[in-house]
């Protein structure tokens, strides 16, 4: 069974204690003063897995109030990364981590650019950079622990389990309390996510990427993928079909000019390219 | 025929020859500062060369070196198309050219590739893995495939003048190459546009369109002869060659049916996604959209199909627009089609251009060489 987390954003209250147990995790150094893992202007980064962004929001009364956004992958059902990797080095476990293997990239982004969350990041000081990107902690879901992160959460916002039961779950919550916005992220948004939240404040308004496909973003190429080897192998066919047709063509238009350049009608000088490939 | 005295014909000489002029020492002095900022980059990695970063990982050698490098290279496997299999004579004058053109094309592509992958030394990863489900696969296994294919049909003329007790061999494998050489590009120039498919949410929808592979494929077709007549014209200058007017009205004319083409399928793409409101909406990216069309397609086909197109200066000109106008819809899918869902703009770094630019220099130099030691402009004149 698929494993998932379940955030709800109204218990965080922003300690960032997940960022730090990623990075001593993860053994990702700190690098706030190009990238905070926490506050108004957090940004995940090649050091950064996860980060924790506070943001400030109108509540109905125009009242501002803060939230916090924990990001990190959303470990797609049907990761667009992983289908547009050709060295395979990005893959969907069974276990629902979208697991990076470095020794196999080949660093051309082509993830990064597919990305439907733009989470992929580089490491753009190094001369030899790789991508880099959270792993759900696949090595310890394997051992039947949760993910670190989720592992040091104090006000319980983040529910480790299988995904389809943590839908489930978020279905009781958000019908069982008008606080909820009527919308589980995650649960259809490029196909489905492992990672999914609920918020009582609208996802467009707290940074998160919304109004986007619901169809799994590997369906938009696996038809083509899958026919261009076959369209390619019928368009040679047709190809050595006119090639040996047109060269067939000529020799014999040219044997029909050197037939009458003998006969003396002067049509043709012999030197015609029938000979040529 | 002293029209080609000044192309040193090989047959009967045996020195090589590189006429030096200021031009060509100019291209030599590019090539050496590209090469030594590759060095550097080589060394230092991206960040300090480019101006990439998490937002925008793909930049001018994506759009520049591959994307507009194999659709401009176009022209050989239009030409081969045209010349080998169609057998239209009045073409054969320009394919070794175009076909020369294409392959050092070509060999620019994979070295502007190499440059921007950051693990290079594990550029073969991909032939042992098997990244199947990846358009960029298709890419990757397409344009290394066909640069051999076009280094085997090189041989062919190589072996006029250098190994020539292989040239029999050569002459003989000639034909499936040819073929292969046809239905490779095909597949890659496509795919070329197809590795946008994955980008619904991201490519601004005048250009993200589940027809985008076929889109890439069509222009790469037109831009063939434009771009010969660019080069016959250049090759004029420099060889004091010149391409017979018929010849190139008519192969324009053949480039203006497919824009037509194009054109129509454009338009109609947007009229079924129902985005035609947005080619006047006063966004950017409208404005790049017309212009791209407008310059890059509808004028071509104006001049195409009038009399102007039996004018050579015409012809220069159409080829010239053609040329620019796919070369400014790369750059839109690339890049001014992603600014409104990366909310930054991506300009390229002193060093991204000096390296492109150093890389075309160097590709120039290796063309000029090759007219100057081998039979490639003077073969219609057997």
């Amino acid at each position: 069974m698929s494993k998932g987390v379940l955030v709800d954003l109204t218990k965080c209250v922003g300690c960032g204690s997940c960022t730090v147990a990623c990075k001593m995790y993860n053994a990702r150094s700190w690098i706030d003063d190009r990238a905070p893992s926490a506050g108004p202007s957090a940004l995940l980064a090649d050091e950064n897995w996860t980060v924790v962004r506070k943001v400030t929001v109108d509540r109905d009364g125009g009242t501002p109030a803060w939230r916090f956004v924990k990001q990190q992958c959303l470990h797609c059902e049907q990761p667009a990364c992983a289908s547009a990797c050709f060295a395979r080095a990005l893959q969907k476990t069974e276990d629902g981590p979208v697991v990076y293997y470095p020794n196999l990239c080949v660093g051309c982004r082509y993830c990064m650019v597919a990305c439907p969350f733009d989470i992929p990041k580089y490491e753009w000081g190094r001369s030899l950079p790789l991508v880099t990107k959270c792993m759900m902690c696949a090595s310890r879901i394997a051992e039947g622990q949760r993910p670190a992160c989720v592992s040091v959460c104090p006000t319980g916002a983040m529910t480790f389990g299988d995904r389809g039961a943590l839908l489930e779950q978020a279905h009781t919550t958000i019908s069982g309390d008008d606080t909820y916005v009527k919308h589980i992220y995650g649960e259809k948004e490029a196909g489905g996510t492992s990672w999914i939240y609920i918020s009582d404040v609208d996802f467009s308004k707290i940074g998160f990427k919304t109004g986007m496909t619901e169809k799994p973003l590997p369906s938009y190429t696996e038809k083509y993928t899958h026919l261009t080897p076959v369209v390619g192998g019928a368009w040679g066919l047709v190809l050595a079909g006119l090639y040996v047709f047109n060269k067939r063509k000529k020799t014999v238009s040219k044997r029909d000019v050197d037939a009458r350049a003998a006969a003396g009608t002067g049509e043709g000088d012999g030197t015609g390219t029938g000979d040529r490939p | 025929m002293t029209s080609i005295d000044n192309c040193a014909g090989p047959a009967g000489r045996r020195s090589w020859t590189f006429r030096m002029t200021p031009a060509r020492g100019l291209l030599i002095l590019l090539s050496l500062v590209a090469i030594a900022l590759i060095a550097y980059r080589l060394v230092t990695g991206l960040g300090t060369v480019t101006n990439l970063n998490d937002k925008w990982p793909w930049g001018l050698w994506i759009v520049f070196d591959v994307m507009c490098g194999v659709a401009l290279a176009g022209g050989g496997y239009g030409t081969a198309l045209l010349v080998y299999v169609l057998r239209i004579e009045t073409f054969r004058p320009i394919a070794r050219s175009a076909m020369l053109t294409s392959l050092i094309g070509y060999l620019l592509v994979m070295a502007g590739l190499f440059l921007d992958i950051g693990q290079w030394f594990n550029f073969w990863r991909p032939v042992v893995s098997l990244g199947h489900s990846s358009v960029l696969f298709e890419v990757y296994i397409c344009v290394s495939a066909y640069t051999l294919v076009q280094l085997l049909e090189f041989g062919e003329i190589v072996t006029e003048r250098v190994g020539t007790r292989y040239h029999a061999f050569f002459r003989k494998i000639l034909p499936p190459l040819l073929i292969i050489g046809i239905m490779i590009p095909t597949m890659h120039q496509s795919s070329l546009g197809g590795l946008y498919l994955l980008m619904p949410d991201k490519l601004h929808p005048l250009w993200w369109s589940p027809l985008i592979f076929l889109f890439f494929l069509l222009s790469s077709f037109f831009v063939g002869p434009a771009m010969i007549a660019v080069e016959t014209a250049l090759g004029g200058l420099a060889f004091g060659h010149k391409v017979p007017m018929e010849v190139l009205t008519r192969l324009i004319r053949v480039s203006g049916g497919a824009l037509i083409l194009y054109l129509l399928l454009k338009i109609g793409d947007l009229a079924v996604r129902d985005r035609l409101g947005m080619l006047f909406d006063g966004s950017f990216e409208s404005v790049f959209f017309l212009l791209e069309m407008g310059l890059g397609v509808m004028v071509p086909i104006a001049i195409s199909f009038s009399r102007l197109a039996h004018v050579r200066a015409w012809v220069v000109a159409f080829g010239v627009l053609v040329s620019a106008g796919v070369v400014l819809n790369r750059y839109d899918v690339v890049v001014t089609g992603m600014i409104s869902s990366t909310g930054s703009v991506y300009w390229p770094a002193f060093g991204e251009l000096a390296i492109s630019i150093g890389l075309v220099c160097m590709g120039c130099l290796a063309y000029l060489f090759i007219c100057e030691n081998f039979r490639i402009i003077e073969e219609a004149a057997e």
